[in-house]
């Protein structure tokens, strides 16, 4: 593949060793947690990637996928004894089945009302799982202790996720790569610019539309699988959470979105400091007031975010950090 | 028959503040087309003004709703012009995203002043009885306020030069530029009183219900749905909108499982925008 | 710092603390002088109420060993260090921080944290990393379900809750028509479940039965759905901030019912700030100052309150009571392990079977439920109007009353 000859093939593949590697050789179950949560926070920035800046279409009720597919995942290991790996991956097809048979529907509206109608999906799905009894309603799935056994007991089954994950988050990049170097993205990009104008040049604009919001969520939920999995327990609230939802847009516009390395590095560096903020008791609540404050400078003045801000200081980078 | 008539009686009440509490979010909408993300925020500032008013002056959280009201205006307008006026015309996206980005700022402030424990505005107003069925003091003032409240900005908007200009900005903003109006300042102006009523709103809110500084976000919500149901920028439309969905809860919950009702009126929310992909009501001018 | 309690519960610690650490045989396991107990405490967010309460009662057990110098281990005495965050009511801040305190923090045992939710999520850490974690302010059953090995809980199972309310209903209106009204989540649900089939057994007709979402704060369509059914006795509720809230609610609403028993919110002092609408509501408790068990170890119920009111100046709630004995019942363990070491202290938590202050503590040694609490009985408190005055009396069981259960409501 052409993909392979360019050289931002090879950083992302450096990054995932890095990921995939430093932990298990420093023995160090802290590091491997730490970036754990970055690896996931990178599949969800960087999969709406594909929706916000390749399309134009911003998806504020993204959590959905993640949260359906941590359901119907853990659904299917703690009712149908299915592996782990089996059920993650038929809960990413089951979400991308619905995902294009129902939710793309809303892709009719424009700007702010599919903005506005993409949180109304995820609110009314929250309800919803909270009323389902067969998930658990409002007090939701208990993993068993013995799920763990398959794998060769808790702490062997701690590290086998987070080696899935690391998966997933490699497909993840090499995915949002792939897209955007492609006839398909550049349909994409079209559409983000002037969607009337693309129909009219022959960009088959319904279509595409609809193949990007599927592919956007099949990994979130082949990652919800995995992290409600290592959870031990899924609950609506936390499945469905809109605040999460809500940072992985600003993860990415603080990165710079439509590029790569925008969605990694702004989901990486917001997990940092997330990280870093949970036990520090002054400033705890002042992880929303400092990303707000980010975010609303990132608005006003460098749309492009932080890469947006490096390409314009080393233009020679655009060809290489994609 | 008497239960349902009741609950739906309740509905219509709180209802009336539901709609109070969307007419700010629809007003800002219509006049300059930003969905406001910080209502929710400020729905909650109301509430927490009405009760630092209330539990340390003593007073009356019926009259602390104009200090908090005005100071909802002063807010607004900060809003308006660090937030606001630079993204107004550019992609809704921005709008939206510099909006949210407020709202994290002031729920981030507000945890750290308040955390999310629950507060509350101790206030009992005797009720009327029909029957075993009481309807309390605080929400028949409520409904009554809210009701007022709307009906001053209605003919704040008819009678005034201030709201014909927003009438007229909203409307066309070249021509209402042309004749001589200062668009961007009565812009801010606007922006601010769609605040001040949020915030007001949210001051009613904390005499019925206890709250916390999360509170905001599901009034927002509600908010989302009332001013779909009721019609874009339509204040008056607003008001309707929130008592038709107090209708339909209270009508609905005596037959299920009141746990339901979320569920339907966001299945509701998105029906409509997918029927009415432009909005309820056609909008005119842009 | 919290001054030191009455001579009588110390000396009474300290003939404990020398029996206990005579009879301990094994050698030390070595450290670095001082045992670390981690657990996160609801600071701030819907739990703060009970968890604050609870975090009293640990403070207190810690000071208090601390004074005699620490819990004996081998025969060599190691101080208690406490390391904790705020969870703020929130479960994934307790999985991350529960992770910390094992990782990073180094605990050596843990507390859970307030509430059968947060506790349900921070015993899957523990049981992942193989920790032993005394679980109170926790009393779902569900939990303990799961196959674990190292939890044990010390508060009544929350199938067992209403049983006392329910008992003491059919001793003044054996036709009451029951309404059951409670929180969509684990607990609530729990007790709710068991207290159907309770009240079906006693032959209580139940004219309804809903469940309420946890962030509900408008309980009027609920109450007038309680009210078109005609119910004259209302039980159920959440903890603290929608108890409370339904009480206040109740009462404006002036529903007409003879009996109203709700969980958690009544047993906190903070209730009685309700004014009228607290008035002769029960509560069903798992703990309370007037009991009159005999402890096998530890300090008596009325020198746990002296000390108590002596370090907080108010009364301590069940939650509190909890909070102490978790820590009495791991210091007794590792005093009898003479060890540090997770497998032994576990071994002697299985076969704990005595009273403290609290109760009867015996943990569940089957596997399909290990820790749950079998010992443990509940009683119901409630709040009568004495003059101008609140106070919180137990009604029932009516071997172990107080004053007698105040019948009607209003």
């Amino acid at each position: 593949m052409e993909m392979i000859r360019q050289p931002f093939f090879w950083i992302m593949t450096a990054v995932i060793a890095l990921f995939a590697l430093l932990p298990p050789l420093t023995h160090d179950v802290g590091l491997r947690e730490s970036l754990f949560l970055a690896a996931v926070y990178i599949i969800l920035a960087g999969n709406l990637n594909l929706l916000i800046g390749y399309t134009g279409y911003v998806n504020f009720g993204n959590i959905v996928f993640f949260g359906l597919g941590g359901y119907l995942g853990l659904w299917l290991v703690t009712v149908f004894r299915l592996p782990l790996v089996v059920a993650a991956l038929l809960a990413g097809l089951a979400v991308a089945a619905m995902t294009a048979a129902l939710w793309c529907r809303i892709l009719r509206l424009r700007g702010a009302y599919f903005a506005l109608a993409s949180i109304g999906i995820a609110e009314a799905t929250k309800a919803f799982v909270s009323n389902f009894e067969p998930w658990g309603g409002a007090t939701g799935l208990y993993l068993p202790m013995g799920a763990f056994k398959a794998m060769g007991g808790p702490r062997e089954a701690l590290w086998t996720v987070y080696f899935l994950m690391v998966a997933v988050m490699a497909a993840t990049l090499y995915l949002s790569y792939a897209v955007k170097k492609s006839k398909f993205g550049l349909g994409l990009f079209a559409i983000r610019e002037d969607e009337e104008a693309a129909g009219v040049l022959g960009v088959r604009t319904p279509y595409y539309k609809t193949l990007a919001c599927t592919l956007s969520g099949v990994l979130p939920a082949v990652a919800g699988t995995l992290f409600f999995f290592k959870n031990g327990v899924i609950q609506p609230e936390q499945a469905f959470d809109l605040t999460l939802s809500t940072e992985a847009i600003v993860m990415l516009m603080l990165g710079g979105q439509g590029t790569v390395t925008g969605a990694a590095l702004g989901a990486f560096l917001y997990e940092q400091f997330r990280g870093y903020l949970l036990i520090s008791p002054t400033f705890s609540s002042f992880q929303l007031v400092i990303a707000g404050a980010l975010l609303l400078v990132t608005v006003l003045f460098m749309p492009g975010g932080l890469m947006g801000w490096v390409y314009q200081r080393w233009p020679r980078l655009r060809r290489i950090l994609e | 028959m008497l239960g349902v008539l009741a609950s739906m009686l309740d509905g219509v009440l709180v209802g009336a503040v539901y709609g109070l509490g969307a007419i700010g979010l629809t007003l800002i909408w219509g006049v300059m087309d930003v969905i406001n993300l910080t209502h929710g925020a400020l729905i909650a500032m109301g509430m927490f003004g009405v009760y630092l008013l209330f539990s340390g002056l003593g007073l009356n959280p019926y009259l602390a709703l104009v200090p908090v009201a005005a100071a909802g205006f002063l807010i607004g307008l900060a809003i308006y012009w660090s937030a606001v006026h630079r993204v107004i015309g550019r992609p809704p996206l921005m709008s939206l995203l510099s909006t949210f980005a407020v709202n994290m700022v002031l729920i981030g402030l507000g945890t750290s002043g308040f955390s999310t424990s629950p507060y509350n505005v101790d206030i009992s107003l005797p009720g009327i009885s029909l029957g075993a069925y009481t309807f309390t003091g605080n929400h028949l003032v409520a409904a009554l306020a809210a009701v007022a409240i709307a009906g001053g900005l209605s003919l704040f908007l008819q009678r005034t030069r201030l709201g014909k200009a927003i009438r007229a900005v909203s409307s066309n903003r070249k021509a209402a530029e042309l004749m001589g109006i200062p668009a961007a300042r009565v812009l801010a102006q606007a922006f601010g009183i769609g605040i001040a009523i949020a915030t007001a709103a949210g001051g009613l809110i904390a005499t019925l219900f206890p709250f916390t500084v999360l509170s905001g976000g599901g009034y927002e919500l509600k908010s989302f749905v009332v001013t779909v149901l009721g019609g874009l920028g339509n204040p008056a439309g607003a008001l309707a909108g929130g008592i038709l969905l107090g209708l339909i809860e209270g009508g609905v919950t005596p037959f299920i499982q009141v746990s339901w009702i979320p569920v339907i009126e966001f299945a509701l929310f998105v029906g409509i925008l997918l029927a009415f992909p432009n909005g309820l009501f056609a909008r005119r001018g842009h | 710092m919290i001054r030191i309690a009455s001579r009588h519960a110390l000396r009474s610690l300290a003939l404990a603390l020398a029996v206990f650490g005579l009879a301990a045989a094994a050698p030390a396991a070595a450290g670095d002088g001082t045992i670390t107990i981690g657990f996160t405490n609801s600071e701030t967010g819907a739990l703060n109420v009970d968890s604050s309460s609870q975090l009293n009662g640990f403070k207190l057990w810690a000071d208090q060993v601390n004074a005699a110098g620490g819990i004996s281990v081998g025969g060599k005495k190691q101080r208690v260090v406490f390391v904790t965050y705020d969870d703020q009511s929130k479960a994934d801040r307790v999985q991350q921080l529960y992770s910390r305190l094992i990782l990073q923090d180094n605990a050596d045992f843990l507390f859970s944290p307030y509430s059968s939710g947060l506790t349900a999520t921070a015993a899957i850490i523990s049981e992942q990393y193989g920790k032993v974690m005394i679980t109170t302010g926790a009393a779902e059953n569900k939990t303990y379900q799961q196959g674990n090995k190292y939890l044990f809980q010390m508060y009544a199972p929350a199938t067992t809750y209403l049983s006392g309310a329910l008992e003491a209903l059919k001793s003044v209106n054996p036709k009451a028509k029951l309404a059951v009204a409670y929180k969509d989540d684990s607990f609530s649900k729990a007790v709710a479940q068991a207290a159907l089939a309770r009240a079906r057994t006693l032959g209580f007709e139940v004219v309804f039965n809903e469940a309420y979402a946890p962030t509900t704060t408008d309980f009027g369509p609920l109450i007038n759905k309680i009210i078109s059914a005609g119910a004259d006795a209302l039980v159920g509720g959440g903890h603290y901030a929608d108890g409370a809230t339904l009480a206040r609610q109740v009462f404006d609403h002036k529903v007409p019912l003879t009996f109203l028993s709700l969980l958690v919110a009544p047993d906190s002092p903070q209730f009685a700030s309700l004014g009228d609408s607290a008035i002769n509501v029960t509560a069903p408790s798992q703990w309370a100052p007037q009991v009159t068990f005999k402890p096998d170890f530890g300090p008596t119920p009325a020198a746990f309150d002296e000390a108590y009111k002596t370090a907080y100046g108010k009364d301590p709630g069940y939650h509190a009571a909890g909070g102490y004995g978790a820590g009495l019942v791991l210091q007794h363990a590792i005093e009898q392990a003479g060890s540090l070491d997770a497998d032994a202290v576990t071994a002697k938590l299985n076969s704990l079977d005595a009273t403290i202050f609290f109760g009867h503590v015996k943990f569940a040694e089957d596997p399909a439920f290990h820790g749950l609490q079998t010992g443990h009985a509940m009683v119901s408190v409630q709040w009568q109007k004495k003059g101008a005055e609140l106070t919180k009396e137990v009604v029932w069981p009516k071997g172990g009353a107080t004053a007698p259960l105040a019948y009607p409501l209003r």
